[in-house]
């Protein structure tokens, strides 16, 4: 199976790689959050929703239903 | 050269873009609303250097020009109507150096409709703590525009950005971007369609949420010859737009911008390690909230008491200082307490909107959001209705406007409905004028019992809001996607000027605004109080005198009869007693229900007609404090304003739906009237079954 954003730990990286669904704002796109841009997950609130993640530079924070949509490619932390 | 040029400030939100505003307009600037929707308008003058004026516009932040809420539909509505009398001769748009790429989406999208466009990049005294180096000429050249490398913080590059906006003739109109190529014979086909129309703005119509506005598809789908698309389709025509926008900006910054990361600094993780940490965050939340209270009871009461004695005084001096007479009692019975009653609350409302300003200001505001979403979801809100509920505690008027950046709507619906059972600043006078009378004083700690009870009715309204909410959630059948996109932008050191302005222009609606219907209603209770109908009224000296005639009392306890068996038979007095039977069991008397009933035209409403109603007749110098004090339970004897009274009304006012205008912003909100009636209704209702139950048990 596919890593979406919602599989990432406190700290980890990823390449997005795909923002097809229809389940994904557009908004979410305008604020950078397109495919081959890097992203990694800043902080979780509490029952580890929502998701804080700092996409290509900007800082946002999307739900966990949100982010189980877009697919990433995990980076290893250098 | 004396025409004047309307410049657009359009931008990001969190982009200094009002900082900008301020520092372009100074107090030279108003609030209105756009005609028809409450979406605020702020629009300002500057001079420009060779003695021309530019008229400013502060459009509503948005991230891009595909509208998802009222708002941003506002700059579009803006941009896409050469007609409008605001149509910007050059739109400037606010970018912040830290989010460039971003911020240029937008950039580009507003080029594209061959407006004149500058670009001011703001925040320019953080680049070195980034590690950022732009390359403004390569920049000004690729992205053809001109640059203005700005800092609102320290006030640099102002001046450049007037002589840009001067020499905005000077700008090229050209497009970055040909947007027809994400889907060339579509549009094609549009060209063929509307051979004299701009392509771009075309497509901007096309896409726009069909929810807002009045941009009018209808006349591009009943072109016969012209084939529209579906929406999914559309949409997908949408992100290809913004990916190739992306891939023009990474192309322009690949040169134009630098980022040293090893020169950055990062304020940011360190403060979000606590402020959104899962205990610390929520335990700081907390703190921030006490401190806020402490300071709107027991920072804002010395001033307060000042004004209540001035305006007390005031009200002395004029009785004696003038002749006697009906203008004389106007003005020292009806019009200066009325005053008095508006004056007073300035201190508080200042205050809170120092704090909310503050905390908007600083970037923290985004972090409780963030913080609380996961738990207000479980009662169907949104980590968003956080900031409408707090600022509801200004006024649930701009709180439930703030509703409008929720996307989903069942979550926006019922942050609207339960956001009126915040304590609101008009609620505030009202407690702190009861609870001066009947808590205690005494401290337990540092905390006084009187701060404490203040937090305990904001606690019961935010749970009450939260409660309601939790209902609402299990019987509304609404289904809507959840989707909850929020920035988190940097932490800032709010600047002292924007706070300041905020604080002024709030509370100097408040008293303009909210203050016109308490004078006037001041006024009208006067009259009210002061004349009736009958003999009871009109012979009460010679009727009283009667009754009294075998007694002997003093000439001051007779004038003293005299005046309150004229009150009780005036206008007010009638009125007020065909209610009494309602609300006696609740522990009020007439004069209070006179008080409950003008509340609905605003609740602060409550003291000042209280202080009408007390001061007519009474000839001593009292704060409205003392005379309600020294009010008399007219049944039960002891003074009228008890534990068990006093608690009973706190209750109905933390609960009752007593403003008009909320209930008009409601309706408009939701567009319907169901919304708004049924929150009269189940509030008031509530209230009523509260304060009663409160009542029977305390007395």
């Amino acid at each position: 199976m596919q890593d979406t954003l919602a599989h990432l730990k406190r700290g980890e990286k990823g390449i997005i790689t795909d923002v097809s669904s229809i389940h994904i704002p557009l908004k979410l796109l305008e604020m950078g959050c397109l495919p081959g841009n890097p992203v990694q997950l800043v902080q979780l609130a509490p029952f580890q929703d929502p998701m804080y993640l700092n996409i290509n530079g900007t800082h946002l924070a999307i739900r966990k239903e949100t982010a189980s949509h877009i697919l990433i490619e995990k980076i290893a932390n250098e | 050269m004396s025409k004047q040029i309307n410049v657009a400030l359009i931008g990001n939100p969190n982009t200094g873009k009002t900082s900008v505003f301020n520092a372009l307009t100074g107090l030279n600037q108003k609030v209105g609303n756009y005609p028809g929707i409450t979406v605020e308008k702020k629009e300002g003058i500057c001079k420009l250097p060779r003695g021309i004026k530019a008229h400013i516009i502060d459009l509503p932040g948005t991230y891009s020009l595909n509208a998802s809420s009222l708002d941003e539909n506002v700059v579009i509505e803006l941009l896409l109507n050469k007609n409008d009398k605001d149509f910007p001769d050059v739109a400037v748009v606010v970018s912040d150096v830290e989010n460039l790429k971003r911020n240029l989406l937008l950039f580009t999208q507003i080029k594209d409709l061959e407006i004149p466009t500058l670009l001011v990049i703001n925040m320019a005294d953080r680049m070195s703590y980034k590690g950022i180096s732009l390359n403004i000429d390569y920049l000004e050249k690729h992205l053809e525009t001109k640059i203005a490398l700005i800092s609102t913080r320290k006030n640099e590059g102002i001046e450049n950005l007037k002589n840009l906006i001067t020499n905005f003739k000077e700008l090229p109109v050209t497009p970055c971007i040909d947007a027809s190529k994400i889907d060339k014979d579509y549009f094609d086909n549009l060209r063929k369609a509307f051979p004299n129309q701009l392509l771009y703005k075309l497509w901007l119509v096309i896409t726009q949420d069909v929810n807002f506005g009045k941009t009018d598809r209808n006349e591009i789908e009943a072109v016969a010859n012209f084939k529209t698309k579906s929406k999914g389709d559309l949409k997908r025509l949408q992100q290809k737009e913004t990916i190739k926008r992306y891939q023009f900006i990474n192309n322009v910054l690949k040169k134009g911008q630098t980022i040293d990361i090893t020169q950055a600094k990062d304020l940011r993780t360190k403060l979000d390690r606590i402020l959104t940490h899962k205990i610390w965050g929520y335990i700081i939340f907390f703190i921030i909230l006490l401190v806020i209270f402490q300071a709107i009871y027991d920072w804002s009461s010395v001033p307060m008491d000042f004004i209540d004695n001035v305006f007390a005084s005031l009200s002395e001096w004029v009785k004696n200082m003038l002749p006697n007479g009906a203008f004389t009692n106007l003005l020292a019975e009806g019009i200066i307490p009325g005053l008095g009653g508006i004056i007073i609350f300035i201190p508080q409302i200042a205050f809170l909107f120092l704090f909310i300003a503050v905390l908007e200001e600083s970037g923290y505001m985004s972090r409780v959001v963030f913080l609380m979403d996961r738990v207000m979801r479980r009662f169907g809100l949104s980590g968003k209705s956080v900031v409408p509920l707090i600022s509801g505690t200004a006024c649930a008027i701009p709180a439930i406007m703030a509703t409008r950046n929720i996307e989903n709507w069942k979550e926006r619906l019922i942050t609207i409905l339960v956001t009126p059972f915040t304590t609101c600043s008009a609620r505030l006078p009202v407690y702190l004028i009861i609870i001066s009378l009947v808590i205690p004083e005494g401290h337990i700690f540092i905390l006084s019992y009187q701060a404490l009870t203040l937090m305990l009715l904001y606690l019961i309204g935010f749970g009450s809001a939260v409660s309601s909410a939790y209902i609402l959630n299990k019987i509304l059948k609404i289904k809507s996607k959840t989707f909850f996109v929020v920035e988190m932008p940097n932490y800032k050191l709010p600047m002292f000027k924007n706070v300041a302005l905020t604080v002024i222009e709030k509370t100097k609606s408040f008293v303009f605004g909210a203050g016109k219907i308490i004078l006037a209603i001041s006024i009208v209770l006067w009259f009210l109080a002061s004349y009736g109908p009958g003999e009871q009224f009109n012979n009460a000296e010679t009727i009283v005198k009667l009754e009294y005639a075998s007694q002997n009392i003093d000439e001051e306890d007779l004038q003293q009869k005299i005046a309150s068996h004229k009150l009780e038979y005036s206008f007010i007095g009638l009125t007020g007693r065909a209610i009494e039977p309602v609300i006696r069991p609740l522990g009020y008397d007439w004069k209070i229900g006179i008080a409950l009933i003008s509340s609905f035209a605003a609740r602060e409403v409550f003291v000042g007609t209280l202080a009408t109603i007390y001061s007519v007749g009474s000839d001593e110098e009292e704060t409205i404090k003392n005379r309600m004090a020294s009010e008399i339970n007219p049944i039960l004897g002891g003074p009228l304003f008890t534990f068990a009274s006093g608690i009973s009304l706190l209750l109905f006012y933390a609960f009752a739906m007593q403003c008009m205008s909320t209930l008009a912003i409601v309706k408009k909100e939701t567009n319907s009237w169901k919304w708004p009636i049924l929150q009269l209704v189940i509030m008031t209702v509530f209230a009523y079954i509260v304060a009663l139950i409160a009542f029977q048990f305390l007395k």
